[in-house]
């Protein structure tokens, strides 16, 4: 505990004046909590792990669990997150009700695909990160600002993604200066990539986005997104093994969250149960979803 | 040639009390009470930016009077404590006395310290509870030492003169509105003469037990501060009706970044507003050549 200065600013031991001002604590200079840490103990963060890996070499052999589909579409005055509840691990169904999608702060949602306990650390550690700077900094960061930091983590993880262990997150927000939810991207290397109206990551991506794509209007209300959400959802479970439909056996419904102007909210569960009703009725009769207009 | 003469550690100590108290003195004061929602905390400060009032963590709030830059410097190691903490252990290990503890502990250890200048603050550490048995409130001063406080405290200039218009006023479980008023009537009877403070003088936040998320630190700024001031009827039920959906105004989120601006940077370090920064300061804190003058 004291080595780890959990209890106390360390650095402060009696007689070595000026000591405390060397302390990690009492030294005023970065915002970012993130930088903080890996001056304080590297050790602390995802994606500082190389050294373990090492010996192994290639590709990881360990059975770790993947999360699997996420999909975000903006609407007018805000946007919204959705993610299926199955994490896997090789060709087993490792749990039934993981939530991947989280609120990053106040302003913004966060959805994570790939390797899951690298990427639930990278998001403990990105929602600290928005807190910290906000309070340190008395202001919060601009929408783009967040959605820069996050490309930095996973930069930071850029050797476990090449052995393998890659995260590829999902963000999106309410951007309080031009009043509209954004959607952002990206890749395992950490490159960012701004979208326009709807995205989806993981290995149910393909087809939600294809979902997506017959589905999406610009003119949704927060309810004509979810439902679209929940349809792309069921059609990347339809075709991919390692998304998971709505469990109607067990009540596993998608978590939906939606940022507009008051904030993130997400869905209750009555809500969403709702939806996913009439989603799979309707799949009842005809089993491929909704179809498109041909021309 | 200087004779090395002997100084006893009680008449050190002394001079030491003496110079940090004369200058926390010049100050103003900072307010912190219990009220039926939580803990509410009213510091006099003409500042928007530079805050003597501040959130560490979820259910921990921060309070400061005397140097600017002494106390900003262990707010953010206090903030940096707290987030270190919740990361590694878990939201709920964050609490106010450990906290408060390791304040004590750097603060008296500059206090000690034969080399440098002891810090010329005092804070309060505020923590809210569940229940209103639970709240705690810790005031520590520029020796390291720790009381915890029941009900109400006072920090800063005219803590002593604050203190005793609130022992007579105070009242246990009064609503937000009756405890911010009888908070700033306090304030205001800091010297020979009863000054009104009108909502531009003051900064005032409450650490909320009742709202929803886990971080209860709110602001409360503009409109709503003024009309719990006036005393004005639904003022209070404004209040709670503001926790259920999210509060819009006063949140530290929004309100700030509209109208502390790109002046919220510089307060931290930037340059570019440094004269701005230098008036406030001297506004704030009145701290003038005071060190200039202890030492003569």
């Amino acid at each position: 505990m004291e080595g780890q200065g959990a209890g106390r600013f360390p650095g402060q031991s009696a007689g070595a004046g000026g000591g405390l001002m060397g302390s990690a604590f009492m030294q005023s200079g970065t915002s970012s909590f993130t930088e903080f840490l890996a001056a304080y103990n590297p050790e602390y963060l995802p994606g500082r792990r190389m050294a373990a890996l090492g010996a192994t070499g290639g590709a990881v052999p360990l059975d770790v669990r993947h999360g699997t589909t996420i999909v975000a579409l903006t609407f007018p005055g805000g946007v919204l997150m959705a993610g299926d509840r199955r994490a896997t691990a090789g060709n087993m169904i490792a749990q039934r009700d993981i939530e991947k999608v989280f609120p990053a702060d106040e302003y913004s949602v966060v959805g994570i695909a790939g390797t899951a306990g690298i990427a639930v650390e990278m998001v403990k550690l990105f929602q600290v990160e928005l807190e910290h700077y906000e309070k340190i900094e008395g202001v919060e960061l601009s929408l783009d600002g967040k959605a820069n930091r996050l490309a930095t983590m996973i930069r930071g993880n850029l050797g476990l993604a090449m052995q393998g262990l890659a995260v590829v997150p999902l963000f999106a927000g309410y951007d309080l200066e031009t009043g509209e939810g954004r959607i952002f991207s990206y890749d395992p290397v950490g490159g960012q990539y701004p979208e326009h109206g709807f995205y989806s990551v993981g290995s149910g991506s393909v087809f939600a986005r294809g979902a997506l794509k017959k589905l999406y209007r610009g003119d949704l209300d927060a309810t004509g997104a979810s439902m679209a959400a929940i349809q792309a959802l069921y059609d990347a479970a339809d075709d991919d093994s390692a998304t998971g439909g709505p469990d109607m056996t067990r009540r596993i419904y998608p978590v939906i969250a939606v940022v507009t102007e008051e904030g993130y909210r997400r869905l209750p569960e009555d809500e969403v149960s709702e939806l996913v009703h009439e989603v799979v009725d309707a799949r009842h009769r005809s089993p491929d979803g909704p179809q498109a207009p041909l021309r | 040639m200087t004779t090395p003469f002997y100084v006893s550690p009680e008449q050190l100590m002394k001079d030491r009390a003496d110079y940090v108290r004369k200058n926390i003195a010049r100050g103003g004061s900072v307010a912190v009470l219990n009220y039926d929602g939580g803990i509410l905390f009213v510091a006099e400060n003409r500042s928007r930016v530079l805050h003597k009032i501040s959130e560490i963590y979820d259910r921990v709030g921060f309070a400061a009077a005397g140097k600017y830059n002494e106390f900003e410097n262990l707010r953010q190691a206090g903030v940096r404590l707290a987030d270190t903490r919740g990361y590694l252990y878990d939201r709920r290990d964050v609490s106010a006395l450990g906290l408060a503890n390791a304040y004590a502990q750097t603060l008296g250890t500059i206090f000690s310290e034969a080399g440098g200048k002891p810090y010329e603050v005092e804070l309060i550490i505020a923590e809210v509870g569940d229940r209103p048995e639970q709240d705690q409130i810790y005031r520590l001063t520029y020796d390291g030492s720790v009381a915890d406080a029941h009900g109400f405290v006072v920090i800063g200039g005219a803590a002593d003169e604050v203190s005793r218009v609130l022992e007579g006023s105070y009242t246990e479980g009064a609503h937000l509105g009756a405890a911010l008023r009888t908070a700033v009537a306090a304030l205001g009877r800091d010297g020979t003469e009863t000054r009104e403070l009108s909502p531009t003088q003051l900064e005032v936040a409450v650490l909320d037990r009742g709202r929803k998320r886990d971080r209860k630190f709110r602001r409360l700024v503009g409109a709503h501060l003024a009309r719990l001031l006036a005393d004005e009827p639904g003022a209070d039920e404004a209040a709670v009706s503001e926790n259920g959906n999210g509060d819009a105004e006063g949140d530290g989120a929004p309100a700030s970044s509209s109208a502390a601006g790109g002046s919220g940077t510089a307060a931290s370090g930037g340059a570019a507003e440094q004269g701005d920064i230098l008036d406030d300061i001297d506004d704030v804190l009145e701290d003038g050549d005071g060190e200039d003058e202890a030492r003569d």
